[in-house]
């Protein structure tokens, strides 16, 4: 078995009398695709917060590749090689396409420092042509000088995998890709996600089952702020307590 | 707010101002007006200290209502080098930068862990600080403030002659404005702007961005210090009142009608600001009323500012 890249370690957090997460045994290998479900309120989001360092948990401890990273901020777990996308589009609509990857490559700690106040942006070219490389990744070749404002719904989340794929992760945390994204885009996306697979660990946070089941080497159910169970996709399908938990009508 | 991007017209707009601006003095001498000479210094210094605001405010999206403290503290700084016998502006307004630079940085690591009306509320409380301690520090003059016995020297030559302290405070507006500009296209200033629009977004791509906001801030604050010590020249007095918080308004109120986020924003105001007051006081002491309805119209008709108003935008 592949070592753990991802360990969460009795995670626990507590708001006011509700156990948002309570005692969360979590691991992601290196390589797999390991999606995380649960019905709404179930606390996915409230785990991610602590997993990308956004929230810091009450007990417990979050490792990431080899080192414990509980109690380090955000921005040091991106440097440390976990990247992650948002459920709503968060890119910068003022920017153009390419201008947002090259904001990602330049917070890279290999970059160098961004403390320069005097050559323009736009002539450092290794930021650019970098940036170039990972907006054919994600398939926006056409809309490189696109300003992010004016590109469909589908290309924004392309954009945000790009940016994530620019500070040149070990894991992608992917909360919710397909979030309102139509049939077509969210197909688009699959594609997308399977083909990152191959050189990056994913963490998928995700409602749409079709794009789960086809996508992730593992799949963990967090039900009431409790992994309920963490398994290949055939057991999990199999498993009763996820059935009661989604009601049966999901899966 | 969109990112700044020079246009393509900046270059020479700027070179025609650049000769404008050198002329000026000697033109109002030929027509015997140099008494405005003195009022165009004090146009160029608050240009000065609210384009030092505009890179906090309009760039790095940090709402000070604190930044006369900075101000207050080079005006300070000019007049207690004096004080000690430092005569050369070359070491004193260096002085004056360093002094509201490292005020700022201890003022920007407390405040800037606080967001929205918090950040506010803390650096109102500090300006207020600042000013109750010069208002009581006796040896620094107290409620009168401490006057400098005359103008200082820049780099041997004496600013006493109006038109070598208008060069010295052009030199500075230069200076800055250049030094802002590039600033604002180059890697520094593309962080503080995007950190401006979407903090956490900024953190998730790995950026310190407590760091990049408190140099902000503090670079700010440098350049304040700097139009304060030039303004202590200018009026021969550091006064309590330049740390009031009202100062701080003051500022905030050129910028607004100048442009937040505009390169020339603060520039524009100070200019539109100050000739205001000049030629209104002459009509009524109770210009402010005119003042407010002129600032309700700029609020209205051009909410992004004068500056805004001049072709597409580019700030």
């Amino acid at each position: 078995m592949a070592e753990a890249l991802l360990e969460v370690r009795n995670l626990s957090r507590r708001f006011a009398a509700v156990d948002a997460l309570k005692d969360v045994n979590f691991s992601v290998d290196a390589g797999e695709v390991h999606a995380l479900i649960g019905p709404n309120g179930a606390g996915k989001t409230t785990f991610i917060h602590h997993v990308s360092g956004a929230l810091k948990p009450d007990s417990g401890s979050v490792h990431f590749a080899g080192a414990d990273v509980t109690a380090l901020s955000m921005h040091r777990r991106v440097a440390a090689g976990m990247a992650r996308s948002y459920q709503i589009t968060n890119v910068f609509l003022g920017l153009t396409a390419i201008d947002n990857v090259a904001l990602a490559v330049q917070g890279r700690q290999d970059a160098g420092s961004s403390f320069r106040f005097w050559k323009p942006v736009r002539r450092e070219v290794a930021l650019f042509d970098e940036a170039r490389e990972y907006l054919v990744q994600v398939g926006l070749e056409q809309r490189i000088d696109t300003v992010a404002g004016n590109l469909a719904h589908g290309e924004q989340r392309a954009l945000e995998l790009a940016m994530a794929l620019a500070t040149r992760p070990k894991m992608l945390l992917l909360d919710e890709p397909m979030a309102g994204t139509g049939p077509e885009e969210s197909a688009r996306m699959v594609e997308l996600i399977e083909h990152l697979a191959r050189h990056v660990t994913i963490l998928l946070v995700e409602h749409d089952m079709a794009a789960v089941f086809r996508l992730a080497d593992r799949i963990s159910v967090l039900v009431n702020g409790q992994l309920i169970c963490t398994g290949e996709p055939e057991a999990v399908r199999a498993n009763g307590d996820v059935r009661r938990a989604y009601l049966g009508d999901h899966l | 707010m969109a990112f700044y991007r020079p246009a393509p017209y900046q270059k020479p707009v700027a070179i025609a101002l650049l000769l404008v601006l050198a002329a000026l003095p000697f033109g109002l001498a030929a027509v015997d007006q140099a008494f405005y000479i003195g009022f165009a210094t004090r146009v160029l210094i608050f240009a000065l200290a609210a384009t030092s605001l505009n890179l906090v405010l309009g760039f790095g999206g940090m709402f000070s209502l604190g930044h006369a403290a900075f101000f207050g503290v080079g005006a300070y700084t000019a007049a207690i080098c004096q004080q000690a016998g430092i005569n050369e502006a070359l070491i004193a307004f260096p002085l004056a930068m360093i002094a509201a630079g490292a005020f700022a940085l201890v003022v920007g690591a407390i405040s800037l862990r606080t967001r929205g009306v918090y950040f506010i509320m803390i650096t109102l409380a500090f300006t207020q600080m600042a000013y109750y301690l010069a208002v009581s520090a006796r040896s620094w003059g107290g409620d009168d403030g401490l006057p400098l016995v005359g103008r200082m020297t820049l780099a041997g030559v004496s600013l006493a002659d109006d038109t070598h302290l208008y060069f010295a405070a052009f030199f500075g507006l230069t200076v800055t404005m250049l030094f802002f500009g590039r600033l604002a296209d180059a890697r520094f200033g593309r962080v503080i702007q995007a950190i401006r629009e979407n903090e956490t977004r900024m953190e998730a791509l790995g950026y310190p961005v407590f760091t990049y906001r408190l140099v902000c801030f503090a670079l700010g604050g440098a350049l304040a210090g700097l139009a304060g010590a030039l303004l202590a020249n200018l009026t021969g007095l550091a006064s309590p009142n330049l740390l009031l918080w009202t100062q701080s308004g003051t500022l905030l109120v050129m910028l607004i009608i100048g442009g937040v986020g505009y390169l020339y924003g603060g520039a524009v105001g100070a200019l539109i600001l100050l000739c205001l007051e000049e030629v209104l006081v002459g009509f009524t002491p109770h210009w402010h009323i005119v003042l407010g309805l002129i600032l309700l119209g700029v609020v209205l008709f051009a909410p992004k500012g004068v500056a805004a108003l001049f072709g597409k935008r580019h700030g």
